[in-house]
């Protein structure tokens, strides 16, 4: 009862709030600068930007002091190791995922288009970079001298987007003509036929490099600086991912993200409200698919290595998991979504994998052949799946709708009322 | 002058006639109602006059255009909306933004004005709000403006799918059975709103309804269908006395009866 009353206390009080939120901010990131490697305090750093999420702030200044931390704070503190390159290869890629999953989201949380084959526009954006940033081109483009150089990157970031966008409607037309399970389906077997086609279009012409993939792909150049190193591109990252941001919630909150949100509730209904079903289907896959296309360039650039392997079927699912298990259509939970699982992924099961190898290799405990921590590693990533699914079936964060201010509105037509008598 | 035209309209199913032959006209601003047992294909032309199907004959015009051939939300662009028998509403959506889908057409921004959030965007989508919540408010519906469609009670989510279908500015309303499944509290309001309605918003009526009181006080013209043709048309008077509007009803008995019991 007690501390009930002192948790609503605390989170009435917002200079307390501000208060703690600071002295973790500045304990974990003072912990991580010090300390050769830890994980723990890298991932309670990133906690912070969740923790600012529910305090009692302004909005704006919630975006400020995220910026401060993203674009100052966390490189900075993690740069005290020999493991700086390292956590930021994983914030790089967990700002890739969380740009994907904000564009799965569009096409899932807020049209309601289950669409298992996303990955395809990831693999389009990737390879129209690597393509023209390698030799590659110069097999069947009969002009033009390739490999492009290093500035074409940031041009290819936009065309990424686009040919991606392109991609998606192309696919759209035909897919969107079936619903529910059976347009899961074919969005699926349209994601195979697009990686099989990067896979096999080695002959007559040599375009993708077939199964060899694509090697060497020339790295992004800015004032005639090369970005090579994960931290580079872990802000070349943050801000992509700033954009696609701002573009998803003003799409959000527009007429557009409305009519997916009433095509996802009733289709007869949205058209009855003169919405028209297909274009607005296509709009969710294009913008969808142009977010994922444009991380597929910055991917092509930062692993400067691709191949079909990477654009498999198991990807489009980890993405559509991203979505679900943080909350479909809803953005902050999507973010939290694809950072746990990337995170999870790459960091904490592998972290702990190594853990216990080590353990099994100086003898303190042993573990059976079947059930070596490689192994286990996905058990334990469905598990908590599995778990999420039951208790938490909404999501980590489920969306809610914009909440209008009844009293500003009351006010405004007041106002008018008083003009037109005047 | 009439503002709907539906000449000669059929509509089969394979073997199953849905409707024959029917004609009807809907005078400018007025109240008109469609009645008939169920299965008379009341639904059906409610259907084929928003663009859910497309008439296997005959035509309709709004306004002396024709309508026959384009799809739903074309139609509801030219002017006509309609409510549903089953609410369809936007069940996750909260009351407000339900009325806000509803302006879908007369939003004027494109995506380059969503983006960069222009002044003009703003501006509209500021009045858009303005001009739903006023919608709301008229239906008694405005302190529930952030509440999930779905949580609200069955007749306020009648009136809800009303409102939303106003928000579109039509020239003609098709309600389908707005009374269904309200207490009589909620009916006798809602007479209220239909009789207002086409002053109010400017917009004439069409109306498929079972409650027969409602359907004797506010419409000024009716017609009834069976098995998908039209039997009988005119004022409640006529309709009220009408041999075969009874026999649809009652069956024949009841009209043959040596002691006609009033059936409506």
């Amino acid at each position: 009862m007690v501390m009930k009353e002192k948790w609503s206390l605390f989170s009435q009080n917002k200079w307390a709030q501000v208060l703690l939120f600071t002295l973790f901010v500045f304990v974990t990131s003072a912990a991580l600068y010090f300390s050769q490697k830890s994980v723990i305090a890298f991932l309670l750093l990133l906690s912070s930007l969740l923790i600012l999420h529910y305090l009692k702030l302004k909005k704006i200044t919630k975006w400020v002091v995220a910026a401060g931390l993203l674009f100052i704070l966390i490189p900075f503190a993690s740069s005290g190791g020999p493991a700086f390159q390292s956590y930021m290869d994983v914030a790089t890629m967990v700002g890739i995922y969380v740009s994907m999953a904000l564009g799965l989201n569009i096409v899932v949380g807020m049209a309601g288009l289950l669409d298992l084959g996303f990955v395809a526009f990831f693999a389009v954006g990737a390879y129209s970079y690597s393509i023209f940033a390698t030799p590659q081109a110069s097999n069947f483009m009969p002009f033009g001298t390739f490999p492009l150089g290093g500035e074409s990157f940031w041009m290819f970031l936009i065309i990424g987007g686009f040919v991606a966008a392109i991609a998606g409607v192309l696919i759209g037309i035909p897919v969107l003509r079936v619903k529910g399970d059976y347009l899961a389906i074919v969005t699926l077997g349209f994601g195979e036929i697009i990686r099989i086609l990067f896979n096999n279009a080695d002959r007559p012409v040599n375009i993708t490099g077939g199964a060899m993939g694509i090697a060497s792909v020339t790295p992004p150049k800015i004032f005639g600086m090369e970005l090579i190193f994960p931290n580079q591109f872990y802000f070349v990252t943050l801000v992509i991912l700033l954009f696609t941001l701002f573009a998803v919630i003003r799409l959000e909150q527009s007429k557009l993200g409305r009519s997916w949100k009433a095509v996802r509730e009733n289709e007869i209904a949205a058209q009855a409200m003169g919405i028209p079903i297909v274009k607005t289907k296509l709009m969710a896959f294009a913008l969808g698919a142009s977010f994922s296309g444009m991380m597929g360039v910055v991917f092509a650039a930062k692993q400067a290595f691709i191949d079909p392997t990477s654009f498999t079927l198991m990807e489009s699912f980890t993405i559509l998991v991203m979505v679900v298990l943080g909350g479909m259509g809803s953005v902050p939970g999507v973010i939290l979504g694809a950072a746990v699982v990337t995170i999870l992924n790459l960091q904490v099961l592998t972290e702990l994998t190594n853990w216990i190898n080590q353990l099994n290799f100086n003898g303190v405990i042993s573990i059976p052949e079947a059930l070596s921590p490689a192994k286990m590693q996905k058990f334990i990533f469905g598990a908590i799946l599995v778990s999420f699914a039951l208790y938490r079936p909404k999501g980590l964060i489920p969306a809610k709708n914009k909440v209008f201010d009844e009293k500003k509105l009351k006010d405004a037509i007041k106002k008018k009322s008083q003009i037109s008598t005047d | 002058m009439s503002i709907l035209e539906v000449t000669n309209l059929t509509k089969t199913f394979g073997g199953l006639i849905a409707n024959q032959d029917v004609s009807m006209n809907v005078e400018k601003g007025s109240i008109t109602a469609v009645i008939g047992p169920n299965g008379a294909g009341k639904t059906t032309f409610f259907n084929m006059i928003t663009g859910v199907y497309q008439p296997t004959s005959g035509d309709i015009k709004l306004e002396g255009k024709s309508v026959v051939g384009i799809k739903a939300d074309e139609v509801s662009k030219r002017g006509i909306s309609r409510t549903f028998q089953n609410i369809r509403l936007f069940g996750e959506m909260s009351v407000i933004e339900n009325v806000l889908v509803g302006m879908h057409t007369q939003l004027k921004t494109n995506l380059l004005g969503i983006f960069l959030n222009f002044p003009g965007t703003k501006k509209e989508e500021l009045e858009a709000e303005e001009e739903a919540y006023r919608l709301l408010k008229h239906f008694d519906l405005a302190h529930l403006l952030n509440e999930k469609a779905n949580n609200l009670s069955y007749g306020a989510q009648r009136k809800l799918e009303i409102a939303r279908a106003l928000a579109t500015k039509p020239k003609l309303i098709l309600l389908d059975e707005p009374a269904a499944g309200m207490n009589p509290k909620e009916t006798k309001e809602l007479t209220e709103i239909i009789k207002r309605m086409g002053e109010e918003f400017d917009v004439s009526v069409l109306l498929i309804e079972h409650d027969m009181k409602l359907v004797m006080e506010i419409s000024e013209h009716i017609i009834v269908l069976d098995h998908g043709e039209k039997i009988a048309e005119g004022n409640p008077e006529e309709i009220r006395t009408n041999p075969k509007v009874i026999e649809a009803y009652l069956g024949s008995s009841a009209v043959h009866a040596p002691t006609t019991t009033q059936p409506v």
